[in-house]
């Protein structure tokens, strides 16, 4: 397979860039050319080869550079990563499904063996090697959670099932579009999603939490989220936005291309076999205006995409400032021939 | 647009629990009056098994722990401040037995401050009985330094401790208490516009 890991920074310099193979293993979000809140849940099943969607946990160019970047955000501001006491369980629960996964799809960087409760990790690209009693914190040099997302690409959010509800109690979450764990730990499933516009009313969240309550182990789903981001930044918190937010008014029809990201998160969601609990993955993608236009179906989609966008959604993904001249940018690039139905490239 | 205000709880009024054990409310201000209305439609059977804890506020004046006190309580504890208040309540939590009913009427702050108790004693919020009585004034956690400001009325207002001009986003956290502040003009420095008294 090759992964070739590159040396690359979402922040400063912001050196991140994809590779054309990158760009082609993209999640793009747009199925058709207007975009909708949907329940666009669909089965998290092994996808074509070389796109984000061949494994289950999905491992790109841009491991080491998403790892390191965590770590900055961590140091800075250790309140991203945080456990409710109840949800130890399903820490270790999300150890066994992501280094099991890791191990089993990318068997030249990680390896796992298992002995009973007495395993063995090795990452070969972050150089970590640890011996560990399966179950015993103190066997490991972090809390399980903290310790294994500290080298997985995504943010992650553990979820608690009773009372009928999903409850947000623990995750880490250092690359986040402008929500903060630390204020929504604890919150049922519509609370965390209370400042979402429009999709309340049309149902979107009583039918995916009817749904998701009744998931089953050994069947994950996955959906996809987008939105844009200016420079080829992870961490847009609400924490930093005094830091970020500036970054919007620097768009001009010179640097769109550079400047302006599509941003999308490849949501998936497995129900865990100790806790009952479900593990919530954000695995976010960027993309700059500039590859995105390499793929022409993308291109022609994503200008007809930004055209027809209901403003509220605009304002909430919070693009209003800079997404006339991102349109009129791509409009070079939208020779208004039709698109083909699907979100890969023809 | 009440889709916006989804993390914000209800408080649909005080009614009696008369299976209760013992009931212990918890009151501030003109929460008081909201005690004074439940005792229309209970009985003094009630109010014998009955704890209030009432923290006089801003309705100092009034006199209504008279009033309260001629509800004939088990107990009626009259505090000084929200602190005094929650420090009691929190001594009565750890020893109160199963068959106690939590209540709490006030404004959001205090209310959320009685549920934030409940949940540090393993009560279930959803079992707190709770009106909002008197100002509309908010808690207000700034995101960025995660300083709370009370007695916020205005939208936007300065944080308190690090004096970034928040805006108050319609996102309630049960955990905190609080409604979540972020800079309003992060992305035009200098142009927050002038506060709105919206809370009152």
């Amino acid at each position: 397979m090759g992964l070739m890991f590159k040396d690359e920074t979402y922040r400063g310099d912001f050196t991140f860039a994809n590779s054309p193979a990158a760009i082609r293993h993209f999640p793009f979000p747009f199925h058709e050319d207007k975009y909708m809140y949907a329940v666009n849940i669909e089965p998290h099943v092994p996808g074509r080869k070389g796109t984000a969607y061949e494994f289950p946990i999905d491992i790109d160019e841009h491991y080491l550079a998403d790892m390191r970047d965590r770590a900055i955000t961590l140091a800075e501001d250790p309140l991203r990563c945080q456990s409710l006491p109840h949800m130890l369980a399903a820490e270790w629960d999300l150890v066994e499904l992501l280094m099991t996964s890791m191990a089993r799809d990318y068997p030249e960087h990680f390896s796992l063996t298992r002995d009973g409760d007495q395993w063995h990790w090795i990452n070969r690209p972050m150089k970590i090697e640890d011996k560990f009693t399966f179950g015993n914190v103190a066997t490991l040099p972090l809390r399980p959670m903290e310790y294994i997302t500290r080298q997985c690409q995504g943010d992650f959010c553990l979820l608690d099932q009773r009372d009928g509800d999903l409850w947000m109690d623990a995750g880490i979450v250092t690359s986040q579009a402008d929500w903060s764990l630390d204020f929504d730990i604890g919150m049922s499933f519509k609370e965390w999603h209370a400042p979402v516009p429009m999709a309340h009313e049309i149902g979107i969240f009583d039918r995916a939490l009817k749904f998701l309550l009744a998931m089953q182990i050994g069947h994950p789903v996955r959906r996809l989220n987008w939105t844009m981001t200016i420079n080829p930044r992870l961490d847009t918190a609400p924490e930093t936005y005094p830091k970020w937010g500036i970054d919007r008014t620097t768009v001009t029809p010179e640097n769109v291309g550079d400047k302006v990201h599509l941003r999308v998160e490849l949501q998936a969601l497995w129900r865990l076999p100790r806790s009952n609990a479900i593990v919530f993955s954000i695995r976010g993608y960027l993309l700059k205006m500039r590859e995105l236009v390499t793929i022409p179906k993308w291109s022609r989609r994503m200008h007809r995409v930004l055209k027809t966008l209901p403003p509220e959604i605009a304002a909430y993904k919070g693009l209003s400032r800079y997404q006339q001249t991102t349109i009129d940018w791509l409009s070079k690039y939208d020779d208004g021939q039709p698109t083909s139905l699907g979100f890969f490239p023809d | 647009m009440a889709a916006a205000m989804l993390s914000r709880p209800v408080y649909p009024g005080l009614v009696p629990d008369m299976h209760a054990k013992h009931n212990l409310i918890v009151t501030e201000g003109e929460g008081a009056e909201a005690v004074l209305d439940l005792a229309t439609k209970t009985s003094a059977e009630f109010f014998a098994r009955t704890t209030i804890l009432y923290c006089t506020a801003g309705s100092a004046a009034k006199d209504h722990e008279t009033a309260l006190a001629k509800l004939n309580p088990k107990h009626l504890w009259v505090l000084p401040s929200l602190p005094t208040v929650m420090f009691r309540l929190k001594g009565v939590l750890a020893t109160a037995d199963m068959g106690t009913r939590l209540y709490a009427a006030g404004t959001e702050p205090f209310i959320g401050s009685v549920i934030q108790e409940a949940l540090a004693a393993g009560i279930d919020f959803k079992s707190v009985v709770t009106e909002h009585r008197g100002s509309a004034k908010r808690r207000v956690q700034c995101v960025h330094c995660k300083g709370m400001t009370e007695n916020v009325t205005t939208n936007p207002v300065a944080c308190s401790h690090c004096g970034i001009n928040l805006f108050v986003r319609d996102h309630y956290s049960r955990r905190l208490g609080a409604f979540q502040g972020v800079i309003i003009d992060a992305e035009e420095p200098g142009s927050a516009p002038p506060p709105e008294e919206i809370y009152r």
